[in-house]
């Protein structure tokens, strides 16, 4: 019984590493890239012909003329090497005290006012590579990056509204402002302060 | 709460359900032989590998035959992770991984588990990710889907003990059904934006001018299978919350209904086979129930937030400009519906994969997983795994409901005795011997007390939830707790290995055992089990079983950390 199955418990392993191992990750390869080239290789945005990121990825942005994503725990910020959470529970005293109150004073001094902050604002995201803030995040930083660009707070409020994502087909999901998109779209309709022009 | 969070798990429900059929009718016609369309593949793969397909085998055999298989592929990853070094795909140039980790990984794997106490895009080359870990995705998938269908014919024919051919049955499951329907829905995956490459990763100048390296890698391929067996070993560490992985809330309902859908077709493949579809429903109703009720608990909790969190100062009121909540862990794009919703399906499942840190759940939001893998994974459940596990549960309730008026059960039409109930029993109380006493080991050891991030309850929470889900073969964790040492690689490797096989053998047993039984007429004494009765029944011993074993050590985890967070205490 278990000689003459020793056979085929080794020969059908070898048939599963071929067929699911090799030729099903092979031919799906090979289809994406002829159907979805951009999304196989990672939905890339380029800027006058340089790759300078993903638009699923997020970025770290910490000048005050761009928008900011949410705290971090992928390595040390937004390390695509090293994707993950906090995973600090409920009762830990270095989220509460260190991370979230941190985040919540930088806000404060920012001008949101108290108990008003969006959670996505003061929270590390699962991936750590979070591309998105929520429309409220995006909103409460509108005047910051007017003052430091030194243009009107009502144009770049409209630039944030119009970044806004609905939810997929009205219900999937939520509203939410991809970071990087809206960032190179303010770069491109107001410039950035002199201090930051090389 | 919000009401379009409930549209979505509305949507889900309604969706869930339209699918059971024809997935169900599908399958029956797959195992029975009657759709053969790829034929033309299935016969060659036949005569390479010496199988005669007509052989029908005895549960003794066909018990051999997939520890065999499950032996045999665990050894070939081991091998080829500790070789990795050596072997070519590898465009980072990762070397072999270490003995500890490549046993933990090649159990975890080989028995639908995939735990992970590595992360993928610092350790597996695209070779190991494709040739040894999705094969295994494909493999153990199957193994699962031909236990549960030979454990459903030794419940519906009268064969002597034999219950079907294991090869037969592994390989038609991973044709028919496993590799077409993963086909499409890798693509569906690329289509909303996730990764399909062999490229070496790409380092860019960000917008700022730092410099960020983005992982790349087959990503897609894998992440159809891992949904669509359960398994849940994510291609990155951040898992299905990787934007590479789960880009879209679309792309995350594909995957929650991937998950779910082998299971909950089986049980109306259970009803065809046993001609009894009533009964097919009534489990599918009791499972519903359990997972609807852990679903609401879930949002319930993660929507209402952390009040230690709301007292410093963050609104965590939901309005149409934020989810609001506990978003700690969590990724804007699903909110806190669909984390909440994922994280209970992943448990109910045997799957595991998550697009949210269950670490970082509220107390009670976190305890729904680890209650839910403690149950045994009956609710839809794994692919296979969940049918078998909940059959046991259901023959389980049928001999209570028997002893309580004092006649001998049946199940539709078959005496349950002694040696059913011993194998049953065998079974169920494997469970709370390895994950307590694996529990209490750690949480006295210091080589156990050093992997931990959390302190506290939460600390004791993560060392449960570790050793719930290895033996649950579910894979998913309150991934703070460092697994990656001597110690943890070890006892969580050896607790997936009994946590499958000591339930599947003893599942097969008994499908031997009825399979010999002779089947008796219905009388007024057997307990019919198509009715909201024995729906109720059912769910009540599932609890008992589950819950009432595990009570204590839940007191001293989530239960008391739930008291903790509302009086604002820290640790």
């Amino acid at each position: 019984m278990i000689r003459n199955q020793l056979r085929p418990a080794i020969l059908l392993t070898l048939v599963f590493i071929v067929v699911t191992g090799l030729i099903y990750p092979g031919v799906v390869t090979a289809v994406a890239r002829l159907v979805f080239p951009n999304q196989a290789s990672g939905s890339l945005v380029t800027v006058n012909g340089q790759v300078i990121g993903s638009r699923l990825i997020g970025q770290q942005f910490t000048q005050p003329w761009y928008f900011h994503p949410r705290p971090s725990a992928a390595g040390s910020g937004y390390d695509p090497t090293a994707s993950g959470g906090t995973n600090k529970g409920p009762t830990d005293r270095k989220l509460a005290d260190t991370l979230i109150a941190g985040a919540i004073a930088q806000a404060e001094s920012a001008g949101v006012p108290k108990g008003r902050i969006p959670t996505d604002m003061a929270t590390s995201s699962a991936s750590g590579l979070d591309p998105h803030i929520s429309p409220a995040n995006a909103l409460f930083q509108v005047a910051r990056v007017a003052a430091a660009r030194g243009v009107d707070s009502t144009q770049v409020r409209d630039l944030a509204l119009h970044y806004v994502e609905s939810r997929q087909f009205g219900f999937l999901g939520e509203p939410r402002v991809n970071v990087l998109a809206l960032n190179l779209a303010l770069d491109n309709a107001f410039p950035r302060p002199a201090s930051a022009r090389k | 709460m919000t009401a379009n969070g409930w549209v979505q798990i509305l949507f889900f429900c309604v969706v869930l359900f339209a699918i059971t059929k024809p997935m169900g009718i599908y399958m029956l016609k797959v195992f029975d032989g009657s759709y053969r369309w790829l034929g033309f593949l299935e016969r060659p793969i036949y005569r390479i590998c010496g199988i005669d397909e007509k052989e029908d085998q005895h549960w003794t055999s066909y018990a051999v035959g997939m520890l065999l298989f499950s032996a045999v592929t665990m050894l070939v990853t081991y091998v080829a992770l500790r070789l990795q070094g050596t072997l070519p795909l590898n465009p980072q140039h990762f070397p072999g991984v270490v003995d500890r980790q490549s046993f933990e990984t090649a159990a975890s794997f080989a028995t639908n588990t995939n735990w992970q106490s590595y992360s993928g895009e610092s350790t597996m080359s695209y070779l190991s990710q494709m040739s040894q870990l999705a094969m295994h995705n494909f493999a153990s998938a199957a193994v699962g889907i031909a236990i549960a269908i030979a454990v459903i014919r030794g419940i519906s024919r009268r064969s002597a003990g034999r219950i079907g051919n294991f090869w037969v049955d592994t390989i038609r499951g991973t044709l028919y059904i496993l590799i077409p329907f993963a086909f499409v829905l890798a693509l569906l995956m690329v289509q909303q934006g996730a990764i399909q490459n062999f490229s070496p990763y790409l380092t860019v100048p960000t917008l700022e001018g730092a410099k960020q390296t983005i992982a790349m890698g087959p990503v897609a391929s894998q992440e159809a299978i891992k949904q669509l067996g359960t398994n849940g070993g994510g291609f990155f560490n951040a898992n299905s919350a990787h934007p590479f992985e789960n880009p879209t809330p679309w792309s995350n309902f594909l995957q929650m209904i991937a998950i779910f859908v082998i299971p909950a077709g089986l049980t109306y493949t259970l009803g065809r086979m046993v001609k009894h579809q009533r009964h097919g429903w009534a489990v599918w109703a009791a499972m519903f129930i359990l997972f609807f009720a852990g679903t609401t608990t879930a949002y319930w909790a993660e929507a209402r937030g952390n009040p230690i969190h709301a007292a410093e100062g963050l609104d965590v009121k939901a309005s149409s400009l934020q989810s609001g909540g506990n978003m700690e862990g969590k990724e804007v794009r699903f909110g806190i519906a669909n984390s909440a919703l994922f994280a209970v399906i992943t448990t109910d499942a045997s799957c595991g994969a998550v697009n949210a840190m269950h670490d970082s759940f509220t107390a009670i939001g976190g305890m729904v997983p680890l209650v839910n893998i403690q149950l045994g994974e009956v609710v839809f459940g794994g692919v296979g795994a969940g049918m078998y596990g909940m059959l046991l549960m259901v023959i389980l309730t049928v001999f209570i409901a028997g002893l309580m008026v004092g006649r001998t059960p049946e199940y539709l039409g078959k005496k349950i005795q002694s040696r059913e109930i011993r194998m049953v029993m065998l079974a169920v109380l494997a469970s709370p011997l390895v994950i307590l006493g694996f529990t209490a080991i750690a949480s006295v050891l210091p080589a156990g007390l050093k992997g931990l991030n959390n302190s506290g309850p939460h600390g004791f929470s993560e060392i449960l939830y570790a050793y719930t889900s290895a033996f649950g073969n579910n894979g998913s964790a309150f991934a703070g707790l460092t697994g990656g040492s001597y110690f943890y690689n070890t006892t969580l490797g050896i607790a997936t290995l009994i946590g499958r096989f000591a339930v599947i053998v003893p599942a097969l047993a008994l499908a031997g055992f009825l399979s010999e039984r002779k089947v008796v007429a219905e009388s007024v004494g057997t307990f019919p089990v198509a009715t909201p009765l024995f729906v109720g029944l059912l769910i009540s011993v599932i609890l008992i079983v589950g819950a009432l074993t595990f009570f204590p050590a839940l007191a001293l985890g989530p239960i008391v950390e739930h008291f903790l967070t509302s009086a604002r205490v820290l640790f």
